[in-house]
C-alpha cells in the first residue's frame, strides 16, 4: 500500500484510541473500538498478514463488540469520572 | 438502553444477512489449508451468524436454530475431533498429528493424506470455536432476555 495511506490510517488509529478513552457514553466508546479494530485489520492486511487481519476483522469488529454491548447492558452505560 | 421494543426491520435484516455469513464461514473453513483463513476464523464467522439471530430475535426464535443445551456437547465434539485425529495418527505408527499415517480408505500419496488430515483438523477447530463463542453469549445473557 502507499505509505501516505498507511500514515493516514495510523493517525486515524491514534485519534480513534484517544476518542474511545475520552468518551463519556460507553456505547459510543464501544462503537469507536469497533472502528479501531477494523482500521487495524486494514493495516495488518497492508503489512501482509492477511490471516491476522482476517481474524482481527472477525473477532475485534464482530464478536467482541457484541460482548461489550451485553456487558454494558448488564451494568451502567455512563462513566463515573 | 434499558427500553426494549421490537423492530421488524432489524429482525428481517438479520435474517437476510445471517445465511450468507454462515455460508462464507463454511467456505473459509473448507479452504483454510491453502488460502487465508482457517478453522478459527471460519468458526468465528459461524458464531457471528448465530449470535446475530440471537441478538435480534430473542430467545424464542433463536431456540429454533441452535438449542442452548446443545453448545457444550458440540464444543466437546470439536475438541475430540481435533485430538482424535492426532491420536489416531499416533496409534498407526507415527508421531502425534503426523497426518501421513492416517488410515484413510483408498490409495493416497502422503501429500494427499496430509491435505485431508489438515481438513479434518480445521473442521474440528471450527465446530469447537463456534460452540464456545455461542456458549459465552448464552451465559452472558442468561436471565436477561425474555423476548
Amino acid at each position: 500500500m502507499l505509505w501516505e495511506v498507511e500514515l493516514i490510517l495510523f493517525l486515524f488509529l491514534i485519534l480513534l484510541a484517544v476518542l474511545a478513552l475520552e468518551a463519556n457514553d460507553l456505547l459510543v466508546a464501544v462503537v469507536i473500538l469497533t472502528i479501531f479494530s477494523f482500521t487495524i485489520a486494514l493495516l495488518f492486511t497492508a503489512m501482509g498478514g492477511i490471516d491476522v487481519g482476517f481474524t482481527e476483522a472477525v473477532i475485534g469488529a464482530g464478536v467482541t463488540g457484541i460482548f461489550f454491548i451485553i456487558a454494558l447492558f448488564k451494568t451502567s452505560i455512563r462513566t463515573k469520572d | 438502553m434499558r427500553a426494549r421494543f421490537e423492530s421488524p426491520i432489524v429482525l428481517l435484516g438479520s435474517r437476510l444477512l445471517s445465511p450468507y455469513i454462515m455460508l462464507f464461514g463454511i467456505y473459509v473453513i473448507f479452504h483454510g489449508h491453502y488460502s487465508p483463513g482457517g478453522g478459527f476464523q471460519g468458526g468465528a464467522l459461524l458464531a457471528a451468524s448465530i449470535i446475530l439471530i440471537r441478538l435480534s430475535g430473542g430467545r424464542i426464535i433463536s431456540r429454533l436454530q441452535v438449542q442452548e443445551f446443545f453448545t457444550t456437547p458440540l464444543a466437546a465434539i470439536g475438541v475430540i475431533v481435533f485430538f482424535g485425529t492426532g491420536i489416531v495418527a499416533m496409534l498407526f505408527g507415527s508421531y502425534f498429528m503426523d497426518y501421513h499415517a492416517l488410515p484413510f480408505p483408498g490409495e493416497m500419496t502422503p501429500a494427499e493424506l496430509r491435505y485431508y488430515g489438515i481438513l479434518v483438523i480445521e473442521i474440528g477447530i471450527g465446530i469447537a470455536v463456534m460452540a464456545i463463542l455461542v456458549m459465552i453469549y448464552d451465559h452472558m445473557v442468561r436471565g436477561e432476555d425474555y423476548a
